[in-house]
C-alpha cells in the first residue's frame, strides 16, 4: 500500500498513527483485526524505516540491526546470526563492523531496512525512504524494495511524495490531499479512472490537461483529458497556438495556449509536428473524457 | 491515555531525584532566610518573634552592613576590570597562529585549576612580611611589604586580596575571551585589513564588538565573585587586619569566625538575602547596559 | 630579505614578550613550589635565590605527616568522585525528561530549575548548615555530598545536547520497544559523552575546590577536605614551621594541575557552554 500526495497532505501523520506515535483525534486504528488505538508502539508489531534512517551513530551496522532483537531478549547467538541473514538479503555483510558514518547515503538506507526486517514485523512502515538518495540510486533502490516486499510476503504501508515510486511500487496506492483521502486503488485503476480533479491531476507526467467548466461539456462539470488522449486534429473542438515543443525521443510534448487555458498534448515524433507559433486544433474521443463536479471536483461517472 | 499524560510518570520519576534535591538544598533554604529575615530568635532558634519587614531596612542601615557593603564594592572595582582588561590581554596575545603557542595557552589557563583557599594561601605565602619572597625581592620599592606586611596594613589588605583574586580568576578570564577571540570569523579580519584597517582599529572596530558576548559574561560572572568573595578572606585576612573591619566582605561579615552576627540567625539571613538581591542586581544592571551593545555574532 | 629579517624580529619579539608573560602568571606558582622544595633554612634566605637548587622533598613530606594529608586527599577525592557520578546521574534524567517527554507544565517546571541557578551557595548556606545539622548531617560524609548532588548548570548542559538528538531515534527505539531509561543508557548517553566529559570535569573541579560549604559542615579531620587542610598548616605566628603550608600547597595543587593538562579540552568545553553559545 502507498500513500501519494503532496508534502503537508496528512500523509506522514497517517503512518505515525498506524505506528503510534500520534493518536488519532477521532477514529480507530485496526492492524488485522484488532484496534490498536491504545496500544503502545512496541505491541502493534511493526517496523519503520524514516526517512532518516533514524541509525545509532555511534553503534556498528550488526549492532544497529540486532538492537531490536536485543531489546526483545534474543539469545546472543540467535541474533547475531538472524542479523546476518538480513544484512545478507540486503548486501551489507561485508559492512557489519562499519558505523553509519562510514557508509553512504545508499548503505545507510539499506541498513534502516534491515534493521527492520530483522524482527518479521506483520506490517513495515516507510516514510519516504528514499527521498534522501540522488536518482540514480533511487531508481535501483525502488527495483529492490519491490523484490524485498515479494521475498517477504508481509504488508508494506509505504509514503511517498512522488508519483513515479507509488505507481511502479505499490499494489495499492491511496492518493491523500489535505488530510484527507481521495482514492484507493491499484495504480492502475488510479491513472485511469481517477475518482477526483485533484488525483487525475496530481497522477501522471505531464499532469492531465483540466479544461474549464462549460468547455466540452456541461455547465456544472469540469472535463479532464490525458495529454496522450489529446490529438492533433484540423477539425478539432480545441484551438490554440502552439508556444512549446518539447522532443523527448520516444514522445513529443506540445504545449499550446489555447481559450481553455494551457494544454499539453503528448504526440507520436513520427508524425507530422507542428513548430512553435502555429495555429492548431486538438480533440479527444468522448470515451477518453473524465467529468468531474465543478464544486466537489469528484468524478461524474 | 492522552500522550502528555502518558509521558508523565516516567517524567515525574526522572525529575524528582534533581527537582528533590534543588528544593531541599537550594528552594527552601532560600525561602527560609527571606522568612527567618524578619524575625529574631533566639540561640536555640525555637523562640522566634515576628518583627517586622522593616527588618531588612533595618539590616541594611545597620553600620555593619554598610561597611562590609562598601568593601564588597570596593573589591569588584579593584578586581572586576583589571582582570578583565589582563584577561583580554592575555587571550590576544595568544591569539595568533605561532608554534608552540598551546604551552602559552596552557599557562595562562593555569590558574582556573587554583581553589580559592589554594590561589589564597599561594599569595599569604609569598606576601608573608618576614620571609616572603616578594617581601624579600621588592622591599626596597614598597617598604610595606616588609613593614607591616600589605595585608596587615587596613589600607593596602584589601588591594592585595583583591591581587589574589585577580590572579586566580585571571585563567577563567582568559578561557573564556579566548573562546570568544577565536569564534570572531577570520574573514571579519580580513575584509578590514582590506578596508586599510591598521591594527588597533582592527582591535577596537571587529574585534571588542564581536567579543561583547564573552566579555558581559565575564563581567557578570567576575562581579559575582567579588561580591561572594569569602574563602580568601577567611584565609589572607580574617576581615581584618586586627579588628578594623577592612576586608570584612557581606559573605565574611555573614560566615566568619569572629562575626558579629554569627548566632543571630534573623539578622544572617537578612544579611544573605540582601547579599542575593545585590548579586541579582548587579547582574540585571549588566546585561541592561551591555544589552543593546552585544553582538550575538552567528 | 630585508621583510624577512623584519618579520623574524617581529616573532622574536612577540616570543619574547608571550615568555615575559608567562613567566609573571606563573611566578606565584614557581616561588611558592621552589619554597616547598627547599629545606627549611635554605628557603628564607636572604636575598632569595630564585635557582631550583639543592632541592628535598622534606617539606613536602612534613607538611604530609603534619596536616595528615593522605586522609584529606582521599577525603576529596571520595566527595568529588561520588558528587561528579550524582551529578551527572541526576543531570542526565532530569535533562532527559526536559528534552524528549512531554508533560504537563513542563515549560514552568523548566523556569523554576533555570531560576535557582541565580542562587548563590552564600545565601542558602546559613539554612543549609542548620538543615544538615538537623539530618545529624555535620561531620559526615553525607553533609558534604548530598546537598551538591544536584546540578541546574548540569540539568541544563544536557537538555541541550539531548535536544540536538533527533527526534526519529526516539521514535525508531520506540517502536522497538525500547523504555526510556534504556534509551537513556544505550543511545542519548553514549551520544553525548563529550558534554558529559565535561561536566564531570567541572564538577569534579568545583567540588575539589569548594570552600565555603565544607567549612561550614565539617570541623575534625576524619572528614574534612584537603582545601579545610591547608588552613590548619598556615601557622602566622611561628616562623619556624611557616613552610609547611608551601608542602600543603604543592599536595593540594599537584592532581588538580595534572587534570588540568589532560583534560584541558574538556574544561575549556565545560567553561564556555555557558558563555559563547549562551
Amino acid at each position: 500500500m502507498i500513500l501519494l500526495g503532496p508534502s503537508g497532505c496528512g500523509k506522514s501523520t497517517l503512518l505515525r498513527m498506524v505506528a503510534g506515535l500520534e493518536d488519532p483525534s477521532v477514529g480507530d486504528v485496526f492492524i488485522g483485526e484488532q484496534r490498536v488505538n491504545d496500544e503502545l508502539p512496541k505491541l502493534r508489531d511493526i517496523a519503520m524505516v524514516f526517512q532518516s534512517y533514524a541509525l545509532y551513530p555511534h553503534k556498528t551496522v550488526r549492532a544497529n540491526i540486532e538492537f531490536p532483537l536485543k531489546v526483545r531478549g534474543v539469545p546472543k547467538a540467535e541474533r547475531a546470526e538472524q542479523a546476518l541473514h538480513a544484512a545478507e538479503i540486503l548486501g551489507l555483510a561485508e559492512y557489519m563492523k562499519r558505523k553509519p558514518g562510514q557508509l553512504s547515503g545508499g548503505q545507510r538506507q539499506r541498513v534502516a531496512l534491515a534493521r527492520a526486517i530483522v524482527r518479521k514485523p506483520a506490517v513495515f512502515l516507510m516514510d519516504e525512504p528514499l527521498s534522501n538518495l540522488d536518482a540514480k540510486l533511487r531508481g535501483d533502490t525502488r527495483t529492490e524494495l519491490v523484490d524485498l516486499h515479494r521475498r517477504l510476503d508481509s504488508t508494506f504501508i509505504y509514503v511517498t511524495h512522488d508519483q513515479v515510486e507509488a505507481m511502479t511500487m505499490g499494489s495499492r496506492v491511496a492518493v491523500m490531499n489535505a488530510g484527507r483521502l481521495e482514492q484507493v486503488g491499484t495504480p492502475q485503476e488510479v491513472y485511469d479512472r481517477p475518482a477526483s480533479a485533484f488525483v487525475a491531476q496530481f497522477i501522471g507526467t505531464p499532469p492531465m490537461n483540466v479544461l474549464p467548466v462549460g468547455l466540452l461539456g456541461t455547465n456544472d462539470v469540469q472535463v479532464g483529458i490525458r495529454p496522450e488522449h489529446l490529438l492533433l486534429a484540423s477539425e478539432g473542438r480545441l484551438s490554440g497556438n502552439v508556444y512549446q515543443v518539447e522532443h523527448l525521443g520516444h514522445e513529443v510534448l506540445v504545449h499550446a495556449e489555447s481559450t481553455a487555458g494551457r494544454l499539453v498534448a503528448r504526440v507520436d515524433p513520427a508524425s507530422d509536428l507542428p513548430v512553435v507559433g502555429d495555429a492548431v486544433r486538438f480533440d479527444a474521443a468522448d470515451h477518453h473524457l473524465h467529468r468531474f463536479d465543478a464544486h466537489s471536483g469528484m468524478r461524474v461517472s | 491515555m492522552k500522550r502528555k499524560l502518558r509521558d508523565l510518570p516516567p517524567a515525574l520519576l526522572m525529575l524528582v531525584p534533581s527537582l528533590g534535591l534543588l528544593a531541599v538544598w537550594t528552594i527552601y533554604p532560600l525561602v527560609r532566610a527571606v522568612d527567618y529575615g524578619h524575625k529574631a530568635c533566639d540561640i536555640s532558634v525555637r523562640n522566634c518573634r515576628d518583627v517586622g519587614w522593616d527588618r531588612y531596612w533595618t539590616v541594611f542601615q545597620s553600620k555593619e552592613f554598610q561597611d562590609a557593603l562598601l568593601v564588597s564594592l570596593k573589591l569588584a572595582l579593584m578586581t572586576v576590570p583589571v582582570g578583565l582588561v589582563l584577561g583580554i590581554g592575555l587571550a590576544v596575545l595568544a591569539d595568533k597562529q605561532l608554534k608552540g603557542i598551546g604551552i602559552f595557552r596552557t599557562v595562562f589557563s593555569s590558574t582556573v585549576a587554583t581553589s580559592v583557599a589554594v590561589a589564597s594561601l599561594v599569595w599569604f605565602v609569598l606576601l608573608q612580611p618576614q620571609v616572603g619572597v616578594l617581601a624579600d625581592l621588592l622591599s626596597g620599592w614598597i617598604p610595606k611589604l616588609k613593614n607591616p606586611g600589605l595585608l596587615n596594613d587596613s589600607s593596602t589588605a584589601l588591594p592585595a586580596v583583591a591581587l589574589s583574586s585577580i590572579w586566580a580568576s585571571l585563567g577563567f578570564t582568559f578561557i573564556i575571551i579566548m573562546a570568544g577571540l577565536q569564534s570572531v570569523p577570520r574573514d571579519l579580519y580580513e575584509s578590514a585589513f582590506v578596508d586599510g584597517a591598521g591594527s588597533f582599529r582592527r582591535f577596537t572596530n571587529v574585534t571588542l564588538p564581536m567579543l561583547t558576548p564573552s566579555i558581559l559574561f565575564v563581567t557578570v560572572v567576575l562581579t559575582t565573585r567579588a561580591l561572594q568573595a569569602y574563602g580568601e578572606i577567611a584565609l589572607l585576612t580574617g576581615g581584618g587586619p586586627q579588628d578594623t573591619k577592612a576586608t570584612t566582605t557581606i559573605p565574611y561579615l555573614i560566615y566568619g569566625n569572629n562575626s558579629l552576627v554569627h548566632n543571630d540567625i534573623g539578622i544572617k539571613s537578612a544579611s544573605a538575602v540582601l547579599l542575593f538581591l545585590l548579586c541579582l542586581t548587579f547582574a540585571a544592571v549588566q546585561f541592561r547596559g551591555f544589552g543593546k551593545r552585544v553582538h550575538y555574532g552567528n | 630579505m630585508a621583510t624577512d629579517t623584519v618579520r623574524g624580529a617581529r616573532k622574536f619579539g612577540r616570543y619574547s614578550l608571550l615568555v615575559a608573560v608567562a613567566a609573571i602568571v606563573l611566578f606565584p606558582i614557581y616561588a611558592v613550589l621552589l619554597q616547598a622544595l627547599k629545606s627549611g633554612a635554605d628557603a628564607f634566605d636572604h636575598p632569595r635565590s630564585l635557582l631550583p637548587v639543592d632541592l628535598t622533598f622534606d617539606t613536602i613530606r612534613s607538611a604530609w605527616t603534619a596536616g595528615n594529608l593522605g586522609k584529606l586527599l582521599m577525603n576529596s577525592l571520595f566527595v568529588s568522585t561520588v558528587v561528579t557520578i550524582g551529578v551527572i546521574v541526576t543531570s542526565l534524567l532530569a535533562g532527559y525528561a526536559f528534552a524528549f517527554l512531554n508533560f504537563p507544565l513542563k515549560k514552568i517546571v523548566f523556569a523554576i530549575y533555570l531560576s535557582t541557578m541565580l542562587v548563590p551557595g552564600e545565601v542558602t548556606v546559613v539554612i543549609n548548615q542548620r538543615t544538615a545539622d538537623s539530618f545529624g548531617w555535620l561531620n559526615t560524609y553525607q553533609g558534604l555530598i548530598v546537598p551538591s548532588l544536584a546540578s541546574t548548570f548540569g540539568v541544563f548542559l544536557v537538555r541541550q545536547v539531548f535536544l540536538q538528538i533527533p527526534k526519529e531515534l526516539r521514535e525508531a527505539a520506540a517502536l522497538d520497544g525500547v523504555g526510556h531509561l534504556r534509551f537513556l543508557y544505550e543511545v542519548a548517553a553514549p551520544l553525548s559523552r563529550p558534554t558529559l566529559g565535561a561536566l564531570g570535569l567541572f564538577t569534579f573541579l568545583g567540588t575539589w575546590n569548594a570552600y565555603l560549604w565544607p567549612s561550614q559542615v565539617v570541623n575534625d579531620n576524619a572528614h574534612r577536605t584537603i582545601q579545610l587542610g591547608l588552613e590548619r598548616l598556615k601557622t602566622p605566628n611561628d616562623i619556624s614551621k611557616f613552610n609547611l603550608v608551601t608542602g600543603g600547597l604543592v599536595v593540594a595543587a599537584l592532581p588538580i594541575f595534572i587534570m588540568l593538562v589532560v583534560f584541558q579540552r574538556q574544561l575549556v568545553r565545560g567553561l564556555t557552554a555557558g558563555a559563547v553559545k549562551g
